[in-house]
């Protein structure tokens, strides 16, 4: 079993003003496998996530990427660490005055030499991938909040990226809609063979995905558990989330199939 | 008694944070304008933005600040019997003063607040931290053809104003006052010299870098003000304190630049 980590998070400490968010997390991911982060609202998810992208700087602790601390390095390294990611943004973070076509093709313009028929093939590849057909010229304001997750995805995965962090990529999609980026999730990490880490409230289908759950519960990763662990551990918090969440013991096996 | 202090702590050192903040925002900004690769197209695009779709209130206000001096003008001059200096009052006061300001300010006011509220909304909706995790240098993509267009429309713009202001001096001061046309041209070309307009264009340049240097890093740091708060009132308050601060900038920038090139 692969159990190379790619990024660690050590001890990693943040206040914004008063308020202490994380109190010394730990946490590892895994190349090649997908961790999801779950947890209460305000409790800090997408924070991890801001660290691990070198977006927050944390009050003390390192966070490490191919063991290269992020908040120690020169920003042509950052830049360089950054080729590696996709980024699914909770809102997508389209870029508004863009259409979808451009907007997938903005990493490859800005950061290959890629003539402008080989970023169309790829732009149309990727968006077949996420099955976005004929909205090229649309702009984001044009298309729906599911198309927009599917459009932002798409933008994440342009580069080939070794590392795909999801924020809460299904947040204020319906049930069908939720499906579907999930199977989009599927089918691209089947392609790509990227590593990914996902936050999310979409508790318990969200375990379908997972092959690692961390519980971030009072500012520290309570557990980082496979999601059969997760669910027998013996942690109180950890148990107490799981009955909160699932209600009575839940196992990925009886989950209806998509 | 403490409390005053630490608020009095809390305030300078925010103060002093934010020009921190802004000082590496502007070296940054310029940096990424001589650092290539160099793109002609956002560049054209942002100097639409700025110069293009600011040609008719320039021209606008222009012409009626012209007239109101040539008014103005001629009713000082004639107490003294000096209406033939007209042209040569209203031009050198366009030239040396109320172009560049007038202009830098109208500026402000149409693309100055677009420019900080655009950015503000790009950072609100992560639009900004998209770019950073592409690796994508925001400065680079979003500021770099900003200033390149600030500072290339602003001289044209304040050109367009000063011609515009002459002709609506003339209009009033010859075309309604009956005053001397030839005595209103010879007049400005006997005063206005290289100087005169050396001094405007740097006035103009300066004006056009500090209208993007303000707005656009008002709107970049959004989230980071003092009296936090995100969304559209985040972005409202902050597009509104970037037009004020830009505007009193100008104003004494405006008195700096002066008494160093006279």
């Amino acid at each position: 079993m692969n159990k190379v980590p790619i990024i660690q998070m050590v001890n990693v400490e943040k206040a914004f003003g008063t308020q202490k968010v994380l109190r010394g997390v730990n946490l590892t991911i895994l190349e090649g496998k997908t961790t999801v982060i779950v947890g209460g609202s305000g409790q800090g998810k997408s924070v991890i996530i801001k660290h691990m992208l070198g977006l927050v700087e944390p009050d003390s602790g390192e966070i490490l990427i191919n063991g290269k601390d992020i908040n120690r390095i020169s920003k042509k390294e950052l830049c360089d660490i950054r080729m590696q990611f996709g980024v699914l943004f909770q809102n997508a973070a389209l870029f508004d005055s863009m259409t979808v076509f451009d907007n997938v093709a903005l990493p490859l313009r800005e950061r290959t030499a890629l003539s402008e028929s080989e970023i169309a093939e790829i732009v149309n590849d990727k968006l077949a991938l996420m099955d976005v057909p004929g909205s090229n010229d649309k702009y984001p304001a044009q298309i729906s909040g599911g198309m927009k997750k599917r459009v932002g995805l798409a933008r994440a995965l342009a580069l080939n990226p070794k590392i795909v962090f999801f924020d809460e990529p299904t947040t204020g999609l319906d049930v069908a809609k939720s499906n579907e980026i999930y199977r989009v999730f599927f089918r691209s990490q089947a392609k790509l063979g990227y590593s990914s880490v996902i936050v999310s409230h979409d508790v318990p289908k969200i375990f379908k995905l997972a092959d690692y759950v961390a519980l971030l519960s009072e500012g520290v990763i309570q557990e980082n558990l496979t999601p059969e662990e997760f669910q027998m551990s013996t942690n109180p918090v950890v148990r107490d989330y799981v009955k909160a969440t699932m209600g009575t013991l839940y196992t990925s096996e009886n989950v209806e199939e998509e | 008694m403490l409390q005053f202090f630490e608020k009095l702590g809390g305030l300078t050192l925010y103060h002093v944070n934010q020009a921190g903040r802004m000082g590496m925002f502007l070296l940054s900004s310029l940096l990424c304008v001589f650092t290539p690769p160099y793109k002609i197209s956002p560049i054209i695009k942002q100097i639409h933005m700025i110069g293009a779709l600011s040609v008719f209130v320039i021209l606008f206000t222009g012409g009626f600040t012209g007239m109101v001096l040539g008014l103005q003008g001629h009713a000082t001059l004639s107490k003294f019997g000096a209406e033939g200096l007209l042209g040569s009052a209203v031009a050198l006061s366009l030239i040396r003063e109320l172009g560049p300001v007038l202009t830098a300010l109208m500026v402000t006011g149409r693309a100055g607040s677009a420019i900080c509220a655009e950015v503000g909304i790009m950072r609100i909706s992560e639009q900004i931290d998209a770019l950073d995790c592409m690796a994508i240098d925001p400065h680079k993509f979003i500021m770099a053809p900003k200033f390149v267009a600030g500072i290339i429309s602003m001289p044209l713009l304040t050109s367009l104003f000063d011609v515009m202001g002459i002709l609506g001096g003339y209009v009033v001061g010859v075309g309604l006052l009956k005053g001397n046309e030839g005595a209103y041209f010879a007049s400005m070309y006997d005063s206005v010299g290289f100087k005169d307009i050396y001094m405007g264009l740097m006035k103009s340049f300066t004006f056009g870098l500090l209208i993007i240097w303000i707005c656009s890093c008002k709107g970049f740091f959004v989230h980071m003000q003092r009296k936090a708060s995100f969304g559209a009132e985040g972005v409202s308050r902050v597009t509104t304190g970037a037009v004020v601060l830009t505007s009193v900038a100008i104003l004494v920038f405006d008195y700096f630049v002066t008494s160093i090139l006279l």
